[in-house]
């Protein structure tokens, strides 16, 4: 699944600068609590998360994420967009919550990420 | 002081030695980590990893190591009044120490059990909090050593292999 199937299938909004949306998403991995997210150490993995302080995106720089999904129309102040913009790492924001999202991609045939 | 070790069994007196031998490193590095300081907080593990991500090291030994030294270096900002990080770096492995003025681990023990946490409201607001940081720790070193107790500082210590 790309990242352009994803924004579509979650009605999202891409946010900062522009980004590679043809890149190819494997597995998902969805989670408010930052330690489990650092469960995620195997491959390659898209966040959905409903925390959007720079933490989030300083976890990006320990595993490997392919892009942020904020959920639930959170938006992340303008500091932490540049802070994903310097990573090269693509934020997207969708108005439906962790549990649609989610169930969403999951139907859509994206697997959990291996932990 | 109680102490906690996690090592492989058979291991233990060659990794005891790797954290106790006064062996110079090839390269260390030192960050501070002031009390609640979530702006920087990770800092030093993000630098560390590139660091290493330089030297060639694996790119999942990398992420193990960078999991284990963030966990650690938040548990100083949010637990602790304030500490520091040191990296010992050599041709084989990274040792690092946490080292933080207090207030100490009260039951060590207790502290392991994956889901216990004493986090406060403004840590948990950031996401911290969740019980994983020192079981995520120990999942992803090689070695593990903690010495602490209520009312003294803490050290926290781990070693990873790179192959």
């Amino acid at each position: 699944m790309t990242l352009r199937e994803i924004v579509a299938l979650l009605d999202a909004e891409v946010l900062g600068a522009e980004v590679d949306l043809d890149r190819q998403v494997p597995c998902a991995f969805a989670s408010d609590l930052i330690s489990d997210i650092l469960m995620c150490t195997k491959e390659p993995t898209l966040l959905l998360t409903g925390l959007t302080n720079n933490q989030v995106v300083r976890l990006s720089d320990m595993i490997d994420l392919i892009a942020i999904v904020f959920v639930r129309g959170k938006r992340p102040l303008q500091d932490v967009i540049e802070m994903a913009e310097e990573r090269g790492l693509p934020i997207i924001a969708s108005k439906m919550t962790l549990y649609r999202c989610s169930g969403i991609l999951y139907n859509a045939g994206l697997r959990s990420c291996k932990i | 002081m109680a102490d906690y070790w996690n090592i492989a069994p058979g291991m233990e007196s060659a990794l005891k030695e790797c954290f106790t031998r006064d062996v110079e490193a090839d390269v260390t590095l030192e960050f501070s980590i002031p009390e609640k300081d979530f702006n920087n907080a990770g800092k030093g593990s993000s630098e560390v990893k590139n660091l290493l991500k330089r030297l060639g090291v694996d790119s999942e030994v990398l992420r193990r190591i960078a999991v284990a030294s963030y966990e650690a270096e938040i548990n100083v900002a949010a637990h602790s009044i304030g500490g520091k990080m040191t990296s010992l770096i050599y041709d084989d492995r990274i040792h690092i120490k946490f080292e933080d003025k207090g207030p100490g681990i009260a039951d060590i023990k207790q502290a392991m059990v994956p889901g216990f946490s004493t986090a406060d409201d403004l840590v948990r607001e950031f996401g911290f909090g969740a019980g994983l940081g020192l079981p995520n720790i120990e999942k992803n070193s090689d070695a593990l050593h903690i010495s602490s107790e209520a009312g003294h500082p803490t050290l926290v210590e781990f070693l990873i292999f790179f192959t």
